[in-house]
């Protein structure tokens, strides 16, 4: 379906936009469908979503809104968008909190319905910012949404409330008029979505289509804008994940590759419960998961499946993962094959639960009692959490140890466009040492080259044994406080996990690889830096960029991409965890980037600082 | 066909580093009787401790073992025995272990009905630190951290247990080796939670707390047996017994009233008022009860699972990983 009565097309590389209002107007599934519809049109796509902290924040109050954000283009779209190009508003507290990031001159949707005096109370406007001028250097669109919604359903016989409920899908229609938008993937995911509710379907669908008509009838807008598909797409099968979703289908995944039960122990938390959720939905997959009583019940029952012979995982946040730390060191000495997701927050302590940061790197490397090693991954995007899960079980299983995966809010809620894997073609994940036999076997005799123990679990003849915290005999597993014995332990355990870097692959430089400037990142920076980074590189600038998955053990390859630059810039969303890291390696000081707003970085910002540090070296 | 199972083929090469004297041992003793009376194969066997002296166990178990962490051997546990099914699965904790520091794993895990034995070694001290009091320390005791004697109420578990809805309550003594392995015997053949509080002495911090129950001069006198289906009698010449008094519980001599009137045990009550009278006699008042408190059939934590399993295949049928990976919104780029 084309758009018709139109005035004009522009062409545009790339759009931001945002859908904001009451967390109850339905503004995540506007901006689903919006993304999926664009995913499906050939472009590429990132997403970020905001909702409230607080379950039911009071109605048309600044803390109760939810704003979805997107960015759409034909090329390099790494991140969901700094500016916005337009912004569609159901209310004055979605105006207040997001007009700050709307472009001069963007387009501004508001549903005057959502402007009652009560409103503009609750977002604390003493005058109807749609009246006196405020708004003027936006091109501003007052469209009465609600009511145009309910007249648009007139023919279903819906109460009043259900009626307006619809609202979202007409400003919905009103934004695919304006990008040129199909119509049909959504009202196919409306039918099969409100199969049993015939009614509610047809509801949504006149709507959306009420808002594409009402923009096209209206010449609501002087023109619509066209983006191309994108052109770099391999063949294959597409599709949107969130973080969370893609974490879940990766542990699924691997359990499956490794031929292993998949068993995961979990206590809800923000932003991780989805992940407990979605796999509590696949026990038709041999899925088993367990809602713990608390964190610390979460990862013992993981260590006991582990122990049983499962591939078992346990998820949480920051202050989730703090709670089991105590555990996650009992994995340690045993050393069992364990996940543990971390999906950080902002902290310390409860903080900002629904906000963003990469602030548990030094907790997830450092933070329990003893020498105490382990693996340390970090996802860079919402489809990346898949991969990552699969390569954490697959060190977990072949390297008998804990593996932590860091993800983070902005990843765990964020979609992206992710190419389906060929399941057939994903590597087998198979165990680090088999015993031929267990005549005379020894619960820690090692495999000589990578110093990984057996995994022999219950229920096998002839393999009873014992394993416990307290320190262990080096060969045998019997308990052992002799002083050597100790030092020696102490010691294979840590070498043990650093020689899983000799498998890691080599690190890819983007940029300049031997330039000015190395810029160093890890997690959902991702996005952000490696386009600063190579814009900053085609506009002729010595800079290059290196993002890191592996956190413990590094890359081997590491330090000489870092000595190969005379200057380092290391940009965190903490005050410079990673940085503290890589002093171990680096022997000079490093350029820190450091903001902890809850918020990923701008690109802006990162391209300011690394301009300056240009400015003084140049 | 091989050879019937001994208590030594149970007992691991590890020497039991317990103080001499200590109840661990007879305890250990009852436990490897019953695995090998039951003919359970020992890599069927699996026990799971958390911290304390009691929680050494599983180094002298020849069975599969998991020393873990101080209160969290239930967590363990219960991921071992969703995982693996088939195995019979002891957890081995103490007073402290399990109802101080892991106290919530204590009462879910008495809750949701796994089919695990929960041995509660209570001696009524902390002796791995060194003699403090425990939650279950009765008021008055003195200890290094109570010297003018403890006033916590003690924690009754097997009152707790009762209260959570546990399918399976039992209270023995160290002392009493048939009496354990009877217990054990009925706690692993019965399908789901089977709590066994095993009051055990400790000849080192609290030595001799549990002497009115163990002596074997004194037992009759201050101890009820409970015996299903049979009046609730006692006494050395078994002339007491225990009579329904309105709420209450009060002692009668049973020549001086018809037996109809005695109170009869009935552990196979799902309602468990019963079973909560009795686990709230208080020595030197009343006698303590021994023996199984109650024991009902239910559906266990890892039958639901099933359950659930097969019910998730029935609607969905059995899962296509290529198709979940797909997902139902997925388009093809040629």
């Amino acid at each position: 379906m084309g758009p018709e009565n139109k005035k004009g097309s522009l062409k545009t590389d790339r759009v931001t936009i945002r859908f904001a209002g009451d967390s109850g107007d339905g503004i995540q599934l506007t901006g689903e469908r919006f993304t999926t519809t664009s995913a499906i049109m050939g472009q590429e796509v990132a997403t970020i979503t905001d909702f409230p902290a607080e379950i039911r924040a009071p109605a048309g109050s600044p803390g109760g809104v939810s704003g979805f954000q997107l960015t759409f283009g034909s090329t390099d779209v790494y991140t969901a968008g700094d500016s916005l190009d337009a912004l569609f508003v159901m209310n004055p507290a979605a105006l207040k909190v997001n007009l700050t990031r709307l472009k001069e001159h963007g387009v501004l949707v508001v549903n005057t319905d959502g402007f009652g005096q009560k409103n503009l109370e609750k977002a604390g406007y003493q005058v109807n910012p749609l009246d006196d001028g405020s708004l003027d250097r936006f091109k501003i669109y007052k469209v009465n949404i609600s009511t145009l919604t309910k007249n648009a359903v007139a023919e279903l016989s819906l109460s009043g409330k259900e009626a307006e409920r619809c609202k979202n899908f007409f400003a919905l229609g009103i934004s695919y008029w304006l990008y040129e938008r199909d119509l049909d993937s959504t009202i196919k995911w409306l039918d099969a979505k409100f199969a049993k509710k015939p009614e509610i379907a047809q509801a949504n669908k006149l709507a959306l289509r009420g808002g594409y008509n009402f923009a096209a009838a209206t010449e609501m807008f002087p023109t619509s804008y066209h983006v191309d598909s994108a052109q770099k797409w391999a063949p294959g099968v597409y599709r949107y994940v969130t973080g969370n979703k893609a974490m879940a289908l990766g542990l699924v995944a691997a359990a499956k590759k490794a031929d292993l039960p998949l068993y995961l122990a979990s206590y809800p938390i923000t932003p991780a419960t989805e992940i407990l959720q979605e796999l509590s939905s696949l026990k038709h997959f041999g899925v088993t998961t367990f809602q713990a009583e608390d964190e610390i019940a979460a990862i013992g029952a993981a260590i006991g499946a582990a122990f049983g012979g499962s591939l078992a995982a346990t998820s949480t946040s920051g202050p989730g993962f703090a709670l089991k730390s105590e555990a996650l060191n009992l994995a340690v000495i045993t050393e069992l094959p364990l996940i543990v997701i971390d999906v950080q927050r902002s902290g310390p302590s409860t903080g900002m639960p629904t906000k963003s940061e990469q602030s548990d790197l030094l907790q997830a490397l450092w933070g329990r009692n003893g020498e105490s090693p382990l693996v340390v991954l970090a996802a860079q995007s919402p489809a990346d959490c898949f991969d990552v899960a699969v390569e954490a079980c697959r060190i977990a299983v072949s390297h008998m140890t804990p593996v932590v995966i860091l993800s983070d809010s902005y990843l765990s809620s964020g979609s992206q466009v992710f190419k389906v894997p060929n399941y057939k073609e994903l590597a087998d994940i198979k165990p680090g040492l088999v015993l031929d036999t267990l005549e005379n076997f020894n619960a820690y005799q090692r495999d000589p080259e990578t110093l990984v123990r057996p995994w022999i679990v219950p229920g096998t003849t002839g393999g009873t044994h014992r394993i416990g915290g307290l320190e262990k005999q080096i060969v045998t597993g019997h308990v052992s406080f002799e002083a050597e014995n100790h030092h020696k332990m102490v010691s294979i355990r840590a070498e043990k996990v650093a020689r899983i870097a000799k498998e890691l692959p080599p690190l890819k430089v983007y940029g300049d690889k031997k330039g000015e400037l190395l810029v160093i990142g890890w997690g959902s920076t991702y996005g952000t830096l490696r386009r600063v980074v190579e814009g900053l590189h085609r506009r002729g600038f010595p800079v290059g960029f290196v993002h890191l998955r592996h956190l413990n053990p590094l890359p081997n390859d590491l330090k000489s991409i870092m000595d190969a630059y005379p200057k380092i810039l290391v940009p965190e969303n903490n005050l410079g965890q990673l940085a503290i890291r890589l002093g171990e390696i680096a022997e000079r000081p490093l350029e820190k980037y450091n903001r902890v707003t809850g918020t990923p970085f701008r690109e802006d910002e990162i391209e300011k600082k690394i301009l300056e540090l240009f400015g003084r070296s140049l | 066909m091989s050879e019937p199972l001994s208590r030594k083929d149970f007992l691991s090469d590890q020497e039991p580093k317990w103080c001499p004297g200590c109840g661990c041992f007879p305890i250990l003793k009852a436990v490897s009787s019953t695995m090998a009376d039951l003919g359970i194969p020992r890599e069927k066997q699996a026990v799971v401790s958390g911290i304390g002296c009691s929680s050494r166990f599983p180094y002298y178990m020849n069975t599969f073992g998991f020393h873990t962490i101080h209160g969290r051997a239930p967590t363990i546990a219960m991921g071992l025995k969703m995982s693996r099914p088939d195995m019979n699965v002891w957890v081995v904790s103490g007073d402290g272990d399990a109802l101080s520091i892991g106290g919530n794993h204590f009462i879910h895990m008495m809750r949701r009905n796994p089919d695990i034995n929960f041995l509660l070694f209570n001696n009524e001290i902390y002796g791995l630190t060194k003699g403090q009091a425990s939650p279950t320390s009765n008021v008055g005791t003195v200890t290094k951290t109570t010297p003018l004697g403890s006033f916590d109420q003690p924690m009754r578990p097997v009152t707790l247990a009762l209260a959570t809805g546990a399918t399976f309550v039992a209270r023995v003594l160290d002392s009493d080796l048939k009496g354990m392995q009877e217990v054990f015997t009925a706690a692993t053949q019965h399908k789901g939670i089977a709590m066994v509080e095993i009051y055990f002495n400790c000849v080192t911090f609290a030595d001799g707390v549990f002497d009115p129950f163990s002596n074997k001069k004194s037992r009759a006198e201050n101890t009820v047996d409970l015996v299903a289906g049979k009046p609730l009698i006692f006494g050395v010449d078994r002339k007491k017994g225990l009579r329904l008094k309105g709420l209450k519980l009060e002692i009668v001599n049973v020549d001086e009233v018809s037996e109809s009137e005695l109170l009869v045990h009935r552990p196979e009550e799902v309602d468990s008022t019963q079973a909560y009278l009795l686990s709230q006699l208080r020595f030197p008042q009343m006698p303590l009860p021994l023996g199984i408190f109650r024991q009902i059939k239910a559906p266990t934590y890892g039958e639901m699972v099933d359950r659930q399993r097969e019910e998730a295949k029935k609607r969905y049928g059995e899962g296509d990983i290529e198709k979940l990976l797909k997902g139902s919104d997925s388009w093809v780029v040629e």
